[in-house]
């Protein structure tokens, strides 16, 4: 299969790789798919919490290609958005942006449900309650 | 020495025709393009003695008479008519077929269709090493079992069956015994006398002949096998594949037997000692990695590693100049990791991060240590990127951590 040049540049050049301390109060740190479907993705953002400005953005992902593009575009994206701007990132934008073929739509929704589950650790900490959670995830075992 | 890229490493999935070869098939393109089946011409006759050479490298190889080696299409065909043929043939006897869970598809898929049909098939698994169980084989055989297909060698972790054993096992029960040989004909010995085998399936194209030609073989006696044809019309190869003979793939085949019988002993040493150093030069360099299958019951140009936490696909785009395969399910048609891997017990978890190399006879020295450097380099790349590897420096045991699968992702 062939893969769009964007897809191959995040590849070849990810960006913002590393791990951020997950103890620190202002980082949220979210972990979403599972080893067994071949998908993890780790997104940790560290926010103002008096700006709610995304200050820095970290990712580890174990997955293809598509999956590593598409969390390596998602930190690129959220840093220097508010959280809540951040939050209205679709997977759909990413698949745009890095033509994904239909069946690398999932890795798009992966770096969606990491974004919101990052943002959704980093409200807990700062005492934020939530209406209803932002993921709408299924534990897989 | 320049090495050319892209390497191919993916000796079970095809060969490249070898030049000898190439140049036995070629006169029967143009000057000598008769029917094999013409027997009123020069044409003709010309075609036919090529066929018949043909047919008697193929037996030779494998230790058979000539007149018990069938031409098809390829070991799909082969296969399909082995199991399918022997099924029709012998129903009234009974409908029992056992096989095993790592066989090829062409097997199983043919084992499914006849289940539809009424047969009753059993499934054997396999151990953690690849291998069938010769007393789970035994348990499995009942009064209306006609037929037992088990694989010689398998196409994706090289890991080789207990044949003979296999074979002495059907003789005593009188069951016949088929053997799907495609990866091993050619790379190791086979012998159908010594093996006990009453049909088996041969490719060309695994053995440096074309794409499209295979072959059949039937035993003709102790016991004789008749089959009940699949594909119906002239009453070629004595009734059991009818359609004309496609003369050039035929030589190419018959022409790949002969340079595997006359070479094999040399290059399954020479395949054994590179597979031996890509290994090494792998695994001595990298963490976590394992080799899926037996490494004592394998074949010489086959080895199957899981990098734990570097997803396959990943690793295939990152060596994107070398030519493997991954188990990943990403690399699949199905979405599937390897249903193989899955049979010997293999987490999928480590069955997506799984490439098999398979050597052949053009690689080089040069060649392979170029692919063990990118590989190693690659999989530390993507060991930094993975937050698995992270977690388990840290100490985390994976296993038990309590994943949250996106919702939509499978």
């Amino acid at each position: 299969m062939a893969y769009s040049d964007k897809v191959v540049d995040h590849y070849k050049n990810p960006r913002n790789v590393g791990s951020l301390d997950k103890n620190d109060p202002t980082v949220g740190t979210g972990m979403v798919g599972a080893p067994e479907c071949g998908d993890v993705m780790k997104l940790q953002m560290k926010v103002n919490p008096d700006t709610r400005v995304i200050e820095e953005a970290k990712f580890k992902t174990f997955g293809c290609g598509s999956a590593i593009a598409s969390s390596s575009l998602a930190t690129e994206w959220v840093k220097g958005k508010t959280v809540e701007e951040a939050l209205a990132i679709k997977n759909t934008d990413i698949v745009r942006e890095l033509s994904l073929p239909p069946v690398k739509i999932h890795c798009s929704v992966l770096a969606e449900d990491a974004i919101k589950a990052a943002l959704t650790d980093w409200k807990k900490k700062q005492g934020e309650t939530e209406a209803a959670p932002a993921e709408t995830t299924a534990a897989h075992n | 020495m320049a090495i050319k890229l892209p390497i191919y490493l993916d000796n079970h999935a095809t060969t490249p025709v070898d030049p000898r070869v190439l140049d036995a098939m070629l006169p029967y393109f143009t000057e000598k393009f008769g029917n094999a089946a013409s027997r009123n011409h020069e044409f003709g006759w010309k075609a036919e003695e090529a066929v018949e050479n043909a047919r008697a490298q193929v037996a030779r190889l494998i230790n058979a008479s000539p007149k018990e080696i069938v031409f098809t299409s390829g070991a799909t065909e082969s296969t399909n008519l082995a199991i399918k043929g022997a099924a029709e043939m012998y129903r009234e006897k009974g409908k029992h077929i056992i096989t095993q869970v790592t066989e090829h598809k062409a097997t199983l898929d043919t084992c499914k269709r006849l289940e539809k049909y009424g047969y009753e098939v059993t499934y054997l698994p396999v151990e953690k090493d690849g291998r069938v169980n010769l007393d789970e084989l035994r348990a499995a055989i009942k009064p209306g079992t006609i037929l037992i297909s088990i694989m010689y060698a398998n196409n994706e972790i090289g890991v080789v069956q207990p044949i003979a054993e296999i074979g002495k096992i059907a003789k005593e029960k009188g069951i016949f015994f088929h053997v799907d040989a495609v990866q091993a004909v050619g790379k190791i010995p086979v012998d159908v006398q010594k093996d006990g085998i009453d049909l088996m399936s041969i490719s060309a194209h695994k053995i440096y002949g074309p794409k499209g030609v295979g072959a059949l073989y039937v035993r003709r006696k102790n016991p004789r096998v008749q089959l009940s044809a699949i594909i119906d019309g002239g009453g070629h190869e004595r009734g059991m594949r009818s359609g004309t003979l496609n003369v050039t793939g035929i030589i190419g085949l018959g022409k790949a037997c002969e340079l595997c019988q006359q070479e094999m002993a040399e290059e399954s040493v020479k395949l054994s000692k590179l597979r031996d150093r890509l290994k090494e030069s792998i695994m001595s360099r990298l963490d976590e990695t394992y080799i899926n299958g037996s490494l004592e019951h394998r074949l010489p140009h086959n080895i199957n590693i899981s990098f734990a936490y570097v997803e396959g696909e990943s690793l295939l785009m990152g060596i994107n100049d070398v030519a493997v395969s991954s188990g990943s399910a990403c690399t699949s048609a199905t979405l599937e990791p390897s249903y193989v891997l899955k049979a010997l017990g293999v987490g999928e978890d480590l069955a997506h991060t799984s490439i098999r190399f398979g050597i052949g006879r053009f690689n080089t020295q040069e060649e392979v240590d170029y692919v063990a450097d990118r590989v190693v380099e690659t999989v530390t790349r993507l060991r930094e990127l993975s937050p698995l590897y992270e977690m388990a420096k840290e100490g985390v045991d994976i296993s038990k951590m309590k994943w949250v699968a996106a919702s939509d992702s499978h």
